[in-house]
Order: C-alpha cells, then structure tokens, then sequence
C-alpha cells in the first residue's frame, strides 16, 4: 500500500517526501497483484541483460557504458558478464560511432547505441536520420536497420539550456523511425526488449530522473520474453470527463493532477502514449470519443511538438467529438534556465495540468502566468 | 579489443612491386609526388617494412626498369582493363541519357577515376564490403552490380537494384555487399568502419570463420572529406580497435570548385595515417597497375588482422563535379595533363608493350562492352515505373509498421491518404 502511495504522490508534493521516509517495520507487501517492485534503472538493465544473453549479435556501445558501468549506472555489470568486445567504450566521438553503429547493423548486427543524453545526438543526427531512418526504403528493403539509439531525454534537475532539450518531436517528425518513450518500468523493460528485437531503427527516449523511480511489476513482466507492442499506447488511468495524453516524465505529473482533479468532481483519463511514432492515434481517439475532451502535455518545445500532431490527429478523425478546444501544455518556449526557480517555470507542473483539464471542463479558471 | 587474438603472420621482406613502364611525370604544383615515403608512427609494430610501389620507385627504379615481366598475369590485365572500360563506356552513356532528360537529378561521373575503383574492388571477395559516396556508379559495376541494374536505378525504374527508390547517389546492392552509396560527405566513412567492425566482431564474438581470414571493407571518399570530423574520428577508430578496414582516398584535387589546396592546411593526406597509429599511403591513381599493387598489401593486412590503412590515391575526374557544374574554374593545362595519363589508355599501351593480349582482342572487348552498356539503356528504357503502391513500402522492414494497413491493403488505397493518416 504505501509503495503504490508513495509512487502516486511522487516526489513533488510534501505529503509525497514524507512519504518516502515512512519505511514500515517489516515491509510486508500487502497487495497481491504486483510482487515486485524494481526501479526503471534496473527493468533498463535487466532487458539489456537479457536481450544480450539471447542473441549473441546484439552489443553495446558508447561513453562510459563499460568500465564506468554506465554514466547513469543503466548499464551495470553488463561489461563484467559480456567482455569488451560486446560492451564497447567509445571514445567521445558521437558523429564517428553513431556511424560504426549503423554500419555494423547494415552488415548484420544489432547494435545498441547509448548516449549520455540525447542532446549529444545533435553531433550524430545525420547518421540516425540519413544512414539509419533511411536505408531501409533507399535500398528498397536490401538493406534494414536493426539499431537502437537509447539515452536520458528531456530535462533532469539544473544541467542548463544544452543539457536539457526534449527530442521526441525531432526524431518523431522523421519517417523510418520508431520512437519509443517510456514511463514505469515495466514500460522500460519490455519497450527495450521489443526495440532490440525489432529490425527497424529505434529512438528510445529514457529520463534521468525516472531512473531511480521504482514501480510495481508483475512477474509476467519480469519474464525474459516479455515484450510490449510498438505503436500502442496504455490507458494508465479510466476516466470520462476528460482524456489526457502525456509520455514520459509527464505521465507521473498526469496521474497526481487526475487525483487532484478526481476530488473536484473530475474524472481524467491519462493515456500512456509510449510510443511517439507510431503514434497510437486508435487508442487517443476512442479515449476522446468518450470523454469529448482532451489535454496533451509534454515536457518539450510546444512550437511543433507532439502535443500538435496529437491535436491535428484528433480534429482528423475525431472532430464532432470534441466538446472544448484541445489544450496544450508543453514546457516554455525557451532554452532550459539553470536557476532552479526558473525551471520550475520552464518545465509543466502538476498545477499545470489541473488548470488546463479544469479549462477543457469549462470550470471557469483564469489562465495562470506560465513565465 | 585485444589485438593479440589474431595469430597473424608477421610481414617481413618487402614485396618488390614493379610497376610497369614509366608514367607522365607528376604534376609539379601540388607535392603529392609518387615517390613519398611513409612517415614513422609511435608503435613500432607497424613500422614492419610495408612496402608500397611509392617507396619502391623511389628506391628501386634501377631494379625495376631492368624488370621485363608484366606484374599481371593476361587474365588479370584482360579483367582490370574490361572493367574499366565498363566504366567509362557506362559513365559517357549516363552523361548521354542526362543530357537527353532520361535520368535526372544529381549525377555525377567517375570518368578518369577508373583505376582507383578497378584497381581496389576487383581484389575483393564477394563477402568484402563497399561504402562509396555519391560518385558511387563505377564501383558499383565493380563491385559486380550488373550494368542494366544499374542504369535502370538511374531511370528511376523498378527493375534499377534499389527498385527506383535510391537513385545515382544511394545505390545499395545486398548481395553485392555494396552498402551505400551517400550524398553526405563523409558520411559513408563510419557505416564502413561499422561494417569492417561487425566483420572482425563475426570472427572474434560469433566465431564464425572464414578461410581467408576477415572480410574487409573499403571506404571510398575524396579529398573534401578528408578535413570533415567523422573522417578523423574513423581514423582513431579503426586504429584503436584493429579494423579490418582501408580508406581509399580519391584525391581528385577539387571539391566541386574548391581546390584541395585552398581547403586543407597540409594537403598530404596519407600523413594523416600515421598520426593515427596505421600506415599511410599515396599512389599514382592513373595507373591501375599501380593501385592494384598498393591495395593487394591493404587489403591483405585488413585480412590478416594487423588493422586499416590509409590509401591516398592522386587521380582526377575529366569531367565537373557533376552534370551540373560548368567546370569553369580548373585550368585547362591541368585537365590536358590528366588526360595525357588516361588510364585506359595507359593500361592498353601497357597489355600491347607486354604482349599479353592484341589490339584486336582488346578492340573485342570494347565492342563486348558497348553492346552491355547499350543493352542496359535499352532494358531500363523498356523497365515500367515502380507502382504507386512502392510509395509506402520499406520505410519499415517490419511490414506492420507502416504501409500496409490492418486489412491487409496498402495504406495509398486508403481515402484518407493525402491527410497523411497511417496508422499502426
């Protein structure tokens, strides 16, 4: 009970930190559904495990990822298990082994290539959009790509402007591409294993500071050939009055405002989008069907983001629907400041979204200053 | 990746590389004179006596001239001198067909270039690799991609090796293992060294073995490429982890209008592999005979596993950039001295000096060729269009991820098409 209380609160609310320090003597667990609680780090290094026992052609590369066990730790005793030769540390060279990268999957290996963040991939974007995305429908189905591109996304806590950008919209704007973005662990775990397994190129965004979130996992996700679907998306939360989409980071903030809104009165349904291209545009528009209301949020740019396609995807097909204006929370349009106030100012909050839900209801609230 | 896992032979004596007959002498400007030794590097394991014709000529051009053997057998002379041929014929009937609104886009032709691309390719196994860039035609035909696969490519047909999709600068052929084909420059430098990377990790990690030892890869890209970062980094690379890999430059002297030695503060470009640890190389690449002697050592090193090298290969392409550049600013005394060392017409006087075949048999070949060249714009002229349908296939190899839909129907059949609606 606590465990499922304290991921609910979260971090960001008093009550949340308190929480957190409240250990029961014992620690029995007492609901029955979920036996298990791991962090995302671990669901994340576990699928690496696995997927690398199981198919020996599958590696890893990039900075720090062996000696140093990972910059965030996700590639742990990896190096000791599966020796240098499929644990690569590389030198700081984005451009040059984004490219080895590709090259051995052209020629018949699954490469994992892991960015210290995702901002690092601007120095070898041509190769995960021209040499990757590509190939496959450049060479006519010859040549397919099996590689994933994986890394912390989006902001973390005061790294600044050119530590901090979200890149869902960038790699999710190119055809050739999956993007995967997930939340729990159980969604890290089998997005991984699918995306290794899966023979196209992947983008799978991770988040820093969901690293060390635990979440309950049932033992069918702690199976070694567990996998989820690409291109599918989880209703984390039933509701009717409203539908909220988020991914990533947002859907934690997303599920606090649907229990803060549930006590006015409001029932939200929170739609884990996992998967930004395919986006399961299916999944959105019965949610909004049912509910005639809809909120994206995101912690990126809004300018072009993805709470954009997921409007346009819904006046498409789902336009009689719709009961109020589709709202967007997206983070501020401008580059990450470092001072820590500022930041709360950049990046959506759980008050945030509550407003933006409680506007779509018609409750009629003033929009709020957002910088 | 420990080196030490491969038991490679050490190489000792230098192999005697006798070039045949005397060549024009070199261009005086530039200081990329054949006869340029390599520099010494920090490891002295590489520094075993790797002998390449440069140094060889410098040294032993008594030997040599005393030398009356041919360096190839007449087999060897007949397939270097019809692929080259293939080539040219190839490349002048393209420039044709432009010029006639048969292909369109961005073309650009290897005329001149021949014997860097014979010279290399026709070395390698089928299981070797290719990376070119967009200048890729010729070493697609070497590589063994038949010429109306090709040419029908061109036309933007479905019958062209990349069915239409890829064009002049992306040719990709699988069973070839040419794996690109890329309009970026330099881009195709790290797909190779990945390619040279999963060949060695086939043979340390999957233990799969060949009897000839690793398969090798050949990077091909010019002198532009050589000031870009992804270059540079793939040197540190392949050298830090013994790929079996060799750069081929093609220093043709211009980057479209840019002369080389406007863009690169040290234009010599095979000293930039031993600042890397792996030797660097230049050859006259006018002279087919020559490279061939070059890469033979190249690639046996590849093979044996004692890493890359960097090969600069001084040749010149007769015609622009590509069939769109007026080629206004290169001089012509230079273009006329180029094509006073033509190497088809070296490599022909070459076979008749050495009696290893006559003019007629020679005459022959080139008849044999332009009827293939002639054929393949027939066939791709005769080729249909792809099918609209081709539209939305292989953007995923996975075939539920785009382009067909859940009923089995291809998404363009869709009434929603143009809004863009493509659902999983």
């Amino acid at each position: 009970m606590l465990g499922v209380a304290r991921r609910r609160l979260g971090s960001g609310t008093v009550l949340g930190q308190l929480m957190q320090t409240l250990r029961p003597a014992a620690a029995p667990r007492t609901y029955s559904a979920a036996a298990k609680e791991i962090t995302v780090r671990e669901a994340l290094n576990s699928a690496l495990d696995e997927e690398m026992s199981a198919d020996p052609s599958v590696f890893l590369m990039g900075e720090e990822v062996g000696e140093y066990q990972g910059a965030y730790k996700i590639s742990k005793g990896l190096l000791d298990k599966y020796g240098p030769d499929r644990v690569l540390d590389t030198p700081i060279t984005e451009a040059g082994f984004t490219g080895i990268g590709v090259g051995a999957a052209y020629h018949g290996l699954r490469p994992i290539v892991e960015f210290m963040t995702f901002n690092f991939s601007m120095q070898a974007i041509d190769h995960i959009i021209n040499s990757a995305a590509k190939s496959n429908y450049m060479s006519a189905g010859q040549i397919s790509v099996p590689i994933v591109f994986r890394g912390p996304n989006g902001a973390a806590a005061g790294v600044g402007a050119q530590h901090s950008q979200c890149y869902a919209a960038w790699y999710a704007h190119v055809p050739g591409l999956k993007v995967l973005t997930p939340y729990s662990a159980e969604d890290a775990r089998g997005l991984l294993k699918a995306a290794i397994r899966d023979p196209d190129p992947v983008v799978f965004l991770e988040n820093e500071l969901l690293y060390g979130e635990s979440f309950p996992v049932s033992a069918e996700a702690l199976d070694s050939s567990f996998c989820l679907p690409i291109g599918k998306a989880k209703i984390e939360r039933q509701g009717k009055d409203v539908t909220i989409t988020a991914f990533s980071k947002m859907v934690g903030y997303a599920l606090q405002a649907a229990d803060i809104l549930a006590k006015e009165g409001i029932s939200a349904e929170v739609i884990n989008l996992r998967s930004i291209r395919p986006l399961d545009r299916a999944a959105i528009n019965a949610s909004v069907r049912k509910t005639n209301r809809l909120v994206t949020v995101e912690e990126g740019f809004p300018q072009h983001g993805v709470g954009a396609e997921i409007c346009m995807a819904v006046v498409e097909d789902s336009f009689e629907y719709l009961d109020a204006p589709v709202e967007r929370i997206a983070g501020a349009d401008v580059p990450m400041p470092y001072a820590a106030n500022l930041e709360r100012m950049a990046v959506p909050q759980v008050e945030d979204i509550v407003r933006a839900a409680k506007r779509a209801c018609y409750r009629a609230v003033p929009m709020a200053a957002t910088a | 990746m420990a080196a030490a896992s491969f038991t490679a032979a050490k190489f000792l004596a230098p192999v005697a590389a006798r070039s045949g007959g005397d060549r024009a002498p070199p261009l005086p400007a530039i200081g990329a004179a054949s006869a340029r030794p390599r520099r010494g590097a920090q490891q002295t394991r590489l520094r075993t006596a790797l002998a390449v014709s440069s140094d060889v000529l410098a040294g032993n051009k008594a030997a040599q001239a005393a030398a009356g053997e041919p360096v190839v057998t007449r087999e060897e002379a007949l397939e270097v001198y019809e692929d080259m041929v293939l080539g040219r014929v190839f490349e002048d009937m393209c420039a044709q067909m432009y010029y006639r609104g048969k292909m369109f886009g961005f073309v650009h032709l290897y005329n001149g270039q021949e014997a860097v691309s014979t010279g290399f390719i026709k070395l390698l196994n089928q299981a070797d690799c290719v990376v070119s860039t967009y200048r890729d035609h010729v070493h697609a035909l070497s590589k063994g991609v038949p010429a109306r696969s090709v040419m029908a490519e061109l036309f933007g047909k479905a019958t062209g090796c990349c069915r239409g999709q890829g064009g002049s600068m992306h040719m990709f052929s699988a069973p070839h293992n040419l794996l690109g084909g890329f309009a970026f420059i330099g881009e195709g430098i790290p797909v190779a060294t990945g390619a040279a990377f999963a060949a060695k990790y086939r043979h340390e990690v999957l233990k799969q073995s060949s009897p000839d030892g690793l398969d090798v890869t050949l990077a091909f890209f010019g002198d532009g490429t050589c000031n870009n970062g992804q270059f540079f980094e793939c040197l540190n690379m392949a050298q830090l982890w013994k790929l079996p890999i060799v750069f081929v430059v093609e220093n043709n002297l211009w980057a479209i209008g840019m002369s080389h030695l406007r863009a690169t503060s040290d234009p010599e470009i095979y000293k930039k592999g031993p600042a890397f640890g792996m030797p660097g190389v230049h050859v006259d690449g006018m002279d087919v005979l020559k490279v061939r002697e070059v890469a033979k050592e190249a690639i046996e090193r590849a093979r044996r596993g004692e890493g890359p090298t960097l090969v600069e290969c001084e040749t010149y392409r007769f015609r622009g950039h590509s069939l769109a550049d007026p080629d206004e600013l290169r001089k012509p005394d230079e273009k006329s001295h180029y094509a006073a060392r033509d190497p088809i017409t070296a490599l022909k006087k070459y076979i008749i000096e050495y009696n290893l075949a006559t003019e007629s048999e020679l005459k022959s070949i080139e008849k044999k060729i332009d009827d293939i060249v002639e054929e393949a714009v027939e066939f791709a002229d005769a080729s249909p269009h792809p099918p609209r349908s081709q539209l939305l296939e292989n953007v995923f190899a996975d075939p539920k991820g785009f382009g067909i839909g859940p009923d089995g129907k291809y998404r363009c059949e869709d009434p929603k098409f143009t809004q863009g609606t493509a659902q999983v």
